[in-house]
């Protein structure tokens, strides 16, 4: 679901109210009821204020490693006139984000990308998905698979994502509530149990590796509601096949302001969940050291679903997955690589060092 | 006393400066001012030259390499996304670079960057919002946004949150100060806009001026270059911080090696003071020095003594020179600025940077020069025979020995030849050294000249007893009177060589102002509101009483990345008013080429005579051939002229800065001034300034006086010290000379007399070196002004003569020579005649 937006650029980029009103400028609203279409959909939406494609994954390597991986690319569409016919001009914005977890470096191995739209440099695509910053590109081939390749600092990203299910719509028919204010919302897809095979380099030692990933989309022009400060998100691809998101958005007091989720059992009968259903329960934190913030590393996940309760602990690989890029404009989260019964994938922790102006 | 010879001579030497201290301040004196000069001079260039590295790296965000426009013309943006891929390149950002105003306030320079690639390359350059992070983002990217540096903020009295109008390349454009650049360094006025913005709003779209380039670690900035270079279009060149360090280093190189060089003279200058004292000071201890040898001194003992006397004068006059040049140094900053006057870097005055290491060296040089300048009386002092010394105290010369001219003869033909030599590194090394070995010549033929000039006024039978003595002592004792003499020679030698330089270039310039200035009315637009479009143009063409207008538009050029930029000028060149006055002939352009007309300094900087072919960053694939030189004197970088046409053909470039207007006869000024105003483009109207010849050369002549307002101060200090040195050594020789006088008591001539005799001695020792002085000091400035200043400058002149100056020196020396040695000998004549005689054992 929300994805931080990473860069605090981009986080600028996403505010909602503007100083200069400009003239002739409109971002479209976020309306329940749209019709997707893919693979169209799976390319950009440029007229959106933001939007990103979001790959979290866990993969064991050829010598049983297991290891978590995260591939993120944003857009955002500043408010600058369009009447600027610059190449320069900044109509789009793109931001790209990798990382590797591996417990026994004990924290995240990350890089980043930001550039402006155009010039052959960066570039998000309509009609398909086809994003790509430089040297970085996220694209769906002409075969339905996914592929992702990522050159950055100290390691590289070579990996190739089979969609296994149909696309998971979620809230109501892709069209995904933030708040108690309808008109904070976005479209939101995702693409869970992708089979994912590929390498990952880091250094000069290359790896194999085959595994499991989840792949979000969404867009949106309206984010989040003025008393939010974070949220905490989940996506959990189940061994039998069945796929759980959950999220709850946090006020300054910690509790939730609202809370969205989707299980899809291994038989493809989807469960919307509603802002009752969901309960995150911290069970342990974890202080950084570098940035003093405290995050609920590990919670206990209860979900209300038709046959009963579902209660689901979400255990971290290892608690130190602070992204702490401040240097590079970034702000402070935690995104990390989980198990729980049956299950593994990404928990996302924003909010706790600072609050997250979107 | 000889049991213990170092006892002896700290007795020696104790003794000799408690007698007469006098004597051994003004060779103390004479060393620090050499010192204080030289390091002074070094301190200001250092701390001028870092201030102008940091401005530059201000501006350029110290990215590890760049590629840079040759003109403000720019280059294609195209560039931009070529560049990313290259191997070695971690990451780059575009550039627009502004010459900017805003309405009320100073100009400064506004870039444009894309924030994104600008944070990874040149993280200095970019602006903080002032709402902090996770304020709004649009205001980044938002065409409207402006972010200053605290000095620009200051200087246009505005704050954040202010609307303002910015003016840049022609455009008027409203802008909100969004926050600040704090990572500009102080005093540095800077703004930043959004790259698209910066060409959409101030005409630069499809260009950009510059893009900074970051390496990745493991690139060599030498292969990066190497794989660049291919890429590079015309108007564009590769360069890194070597080349901004080089870039500004020759910008004032020349002109600071000249004043290093001047401080060295005036060091110099201090040698021959401090060898005149100790000359005469061992003179005058031959005796006691004879009675020395006797007792069993060795003669290094001898050497020692006088050389360490001098040694200790030299320690105590370089210590003294290092306070007074970081003094000096300090106070020339606030008052004149880090290019003391001269303009080269214009800016805030630079904060001082201490330079231990400069400061060692010129200790050493000054206390070397001390010893050096003791070293030949020492061996003198040493070589004298015990016997024949411990009678007599006087000239050893016998009168009517011919005096040998070979080691004269030698330094002048060295100099001579030296003088001939090229420059080593753009510098005039053999030049200074052709000036040392004259000046040395000079010195060492002075009992020569001596006996010379004096030889038809001691055949000449007279009857005044004064008189004849004088002329007598004088050329029977050449020796002596070099010795008084070789300060003041020197010091007027390198006066009369700097002011006869100073006025053959001050006439040139004048002349020159009075060739350029032709027009009847010149015309200028304030930079940054655009100039004159072609139908401004053909308005004030079509002004009444308009004869002929010429406009003219002059651009900052890179031909060569290690050098600083040149002017490249484009003006209609022709017939009548359009010609353009040329040193030499004129050379027709092969077909197919573009003529372009080199500035003397031009030429001689990239190496080009008429005929040959050149290259230059304008116009894709034009052939350009020189066609001409032509003199100047006020761009020392160098200029280009090539023809309006051509230029506009070639760039594009249609708009003219400034203009010349000749008037049909009988127009009335006024009202064609006021019709220009009209005619011009709206912002400009009140931005253009007006002048006529008149006042542009006073202008121009004013800063011209500044800028060598140091060299007027360094040779004022160079006439005190040689006159210093003529009352110091008037003074010894009449102390010296104390049984001569008692004797011609005894022999009947009058006290009165012996004063007369001494004023006439010192009037002709002052005519004497006065008119040595002179005559040297002309000759070195034949080599300042021939080899030194093409050489440096790399502009050519002809000589003038300041005759005024020469005669009121002469004649200042005759007096003050005459009026010291009379003072001196009073006090000499007074002593009791039987007491001097006496001393005569």
């Amino acid at each position: 679901m929300i994805r931080p937006a990473s860069l605090s650029l981009a986080a600028c980029a996403l505010a909602t109210t503007s100083a200069a009103q400009t003239p002739g400028f409109t971002y479209p609203d976020v309306k329940p009821g749209r019709t997707f279409a893919f693979p169209a959909d799976h390319g950009a939406h440029p007229g959106f204020r933001t939007e990103w494609w979001y790959v979290t994954g866990t993969v064991k390597t050829a010598k049983g490693k297991n290891l978590g991986f995260q591939i993120t690319f944003f857009r955002t569409r500043p408010r600058v006139d369009p009447r600027n016919p610059s190449k320069f001009a900044p109509q789009q914005i793109l931001f790209a984000h990798a990382a590797v977890s591996d417990s026994s470096v004990g924290k995240l191995i990350h890089d980043q990308r930001a550039a402006r739209g155009g010039l052959g440099i960066a570039e998000a695509k309509r009609g398909d998905a086809d994003v790509r910053i430089k040297d970085w590109r996220l694209a769906r081939l002409s075969d339905g698979r996914f592929s992702a390749r990522i050159i950055a600092r100290g390691f590289a990203l070579n990996l190739v994502f089979k969609p296994m299910q149909q696309p998971l719509l979620q809230g109501e028919g892709g069209y995904s509530r933030k708040g108690p204010d309808p008109r904070s919302a976005s479209y939101y897809y995702s693409l869970p149990q992708l089979a994912t095979t590929g390498t990952i380099t880091r250094g000069t030692l290359i790896e194999t590796v085959a595994g499991r990933s989840w792949l979000d989309r969404e867009w949106s022009s309206r984010y989040l509601g003025g008393a939010a400060i974070g949220w905490d998100w989940t996506g959990l691809n189940f061994d039998d096949g069945a796929a759980l998101m959950a999220f709850r958005i946090r006020g300054a007091d910690g509790r939730s302001l609202w809370a969205g989720g989707t299980f899809r059992r291994a038989n493809g009968v989807v469960v919307t969940l509603k802002p009752g259903d969901i309960r995150f329960t911290p069970t342990r934190t974890w202080r950084s050291k570098r940035t003093g913030a405290t995050y609920p590393v590990a919670q206990i996940l209860t979900i209300k679903l038709p046959e009963g309760v579902k209660r689901l602990t979400l255990t971290p690989m290892f608690a130190d997955q602070e992204l702490d890029a401040r240097s590079s404009g970034l702000p402070v989260y935690w995104e990390g690589l989980v198990r729980t019964e049956g299950g593994r994938g990404y928990l996302e922790l924003t909010g706790y060092a600072a609050p997250i102006a979107m | 006393m000889a049991s213990n010879p170092s006892q002896a001579l700290r007795w020696l030497i104790t003794g000799e400066w408690r007698q007469h201290p006098g004597r051994i301040a003004i060779a103390v004196v004479a060393i620090a001012v050499g010192v204080a000069l030289g390091f002074a001079v070094h301190l200001i260039n250092g701390s001028a030259l870092t201030a102008f590295g940091q401005a530059v790296n201000t501006v350029n965000g110290a990215a590890d390499l760049k590629i840079e426009a040759a003109s403000r013309l720019g280059f294609d943006e195209a560039l931009y996304a070529r560049v990313v891929g290259v191997k070695g390149v971690a990451d780059s950002s575009p550039v627009v670079v502004l010459k900017a105003v805003i309405a009320r306030g100073e100009p400064f320079t506004l870039l444009g960057l894309d924030i994104i690639r600008a944070a990874g390359v040149t993280p200095s350059l970019i602006g903080a919002s002032a709402q902090g992070p996770g304020g709004n983002g649009d205001e980044l990217f938002a065409s409207d946004a402006l972010f200053l540096s605290q000095a620009a903020l200051i200087a246009a009295k505005l704050r954040v949150g202010d609307r303002v109008t910015i003016n840049a390349n022609g455009r008027t454009q409203p802008m909100i100060v969004r926050g600040l650049l704090p990572g500009i360094a102080e005093g540095r006025r800077v703004g930043m806009i959004d790259i698209a913005a910066a060409q959409w709003l101030f005409g630069r779209l499809g260009k950009i001026d510059r893009i900074d380039l970051k390496l990745t670690p493991d690139a060599q900035i030498s292969d990066v270059r190497a794989r660049l270079i291919p890429l590079i279009p015309t108007g564009a060149v590769v360069s890194d911080e070597d080349d901004d360090a080089q870039q500004s280093d020759s910008l004032s190189r020349a002109y600071r090696v000249n004043l290093t060089m001047l401080a060295l003279v005036a060091l110099f200058t201090g040698t021959f003071l401090v060898y005149s004292t100790q000359s005469l000071s061992v003179t005058r201890r031959l005796q006691s020095f004879a009675l020395l040898r006797t007792l069993g001194l060795q003669r290094g003992g001898i050497v020692a003594l006088v050389t360490t006397e001098g040694a200790l004068a030299g320690l105590i006059g370089a210590m003294l020179g290092l306070l007074l040049g970081y003094g000096l140094a300090a106070g020339a900053l606030n008052i004149l600025g880090g290019d003391l006057g001269s303009g080269i870097f214009g800016d805030a005055p630079p904060a001082l940077i201490f330079a231990p290491l400069a400061g060692a060296g010129f200790f050493a040089l000054g206390v070397a020069a001390a010893v050096g300048g003791s070293l030949i009386p020492a061996l003198q002092g040493a070589r004298a025979a015990p016997a024949v010394a411990l009678k007599n105290a006087g000239d050893s010369v016998d009168p009517r020995d011919p005096l040998a001219g070979r080691l004269p003869l030698t330094l002048l033909v060295a100099g001579v030849g030296a003088a001939f030599l090229p420059a080593v590194g753009r510098l005039p090394l053999f030049g200074y050294l052709s000036v040392a070995l004259l000046l040395a010549a000079g010195i060492t033929a002075m009992p020569w000249l001596a006996r010379i000039l004096l030889a038809p006024l001691a055949r000449a039978a007279r009857r005044n007893v004064p008189v004849d003595l004088a002329i007598q002592h004088l050329h029977g004792a050449p020796g002596a009177a070099a010795t008084a003499l070789c300060g003041i020679v020197a010091s007027t030698a390198l006066m009369i060589a700097m002011a006869v330089m100073v006025t053959s270039f001050r006439g040139a310039v004048d002349e020159w102002l009075g060739d350029i200035l032709s027009g009847d009315l010149y015309v200028r637009s304030e930079p940054g509101w655009g100039g004159f479009d072609p139908a401004a143009q053909a308005r004030l063409a079509a002004i009444p009483g308009v004869k002929t207008i010429l406009f003219n538009r002059q651009v900052p050029i890179i031909v060569d990345p290690t050098e600083p930029p040149m002017s490249l000028i484009a003006r209609p060149v022709g017939k009548g008013d359009a010609a353009l006055q040329l040193i030499g002939k004129a050379v027709m352009p092969p077909p197919g080429t573009i003529a372009v007309w080199l500035s003397e300094p031009a030429a001689r900087i990239l190496g080009r005579k008429p005929g040959d072919a050149i290259k230059l960053p304008i116009g894709q694939n034009a052939r350009f051939s020189l066609a001409g030189i032509w003199r100047d004197y006020s761009r020392q970088q160098g200029a280009m002229v090539i023809d309006a046409k051509d230029y506009s053909r070639l760039t594009g470039d249609s708009v003219r800065d400034d203009a010349l207007v000749l008037l049909k006869p009988g127009a009335d000024m006024a009202v064609v001034q006021r019709a220009i105003r009209a005619a011009a483009p709206p912002p400009l109207q009140a931005r253009l300034t007006m002048a006529e010849p008149a006042a542009l050369r006073t202008f121009a002549l004013s800063i011209f006086d500044r800028s060598f307002a140091i060299t007027y101060v360094l040779e004022a200090i160079a006439i005190i010290v040689g006159l210093a040195g003529v009352a110091t050594t008037a003074s010894a020789q009449a102390s010296a000379r104390t049984r001569e006088f008692g004797m011609l008591r005894h022999i009947g001539v009058g006290r009165a007399q012996i004063i007369a005799m001494l004023g006439i001695e010192g009037a002709l020792l002052g005519a004497v070196g006065g008119l040595v002085g002179v005559t040297l000091g002309t000759g070195i400035s034949q080599v300042l002004i021939h080899v030194i200043n093409p050489q440096s400058f790399n502009w050519t002149m002809t000589t003038r003569l300041p005759m005024t100056l020469m005669l009121s020196v002469i004649t200042a020396l005759i007096v003050a020579s005459a009026i010291t040695a009379m003072l001196a000998g009073r006090r000499a004549v007074s002593m009791d005649a039987v007491r001097a005689v006496r001393a005569d054992w």
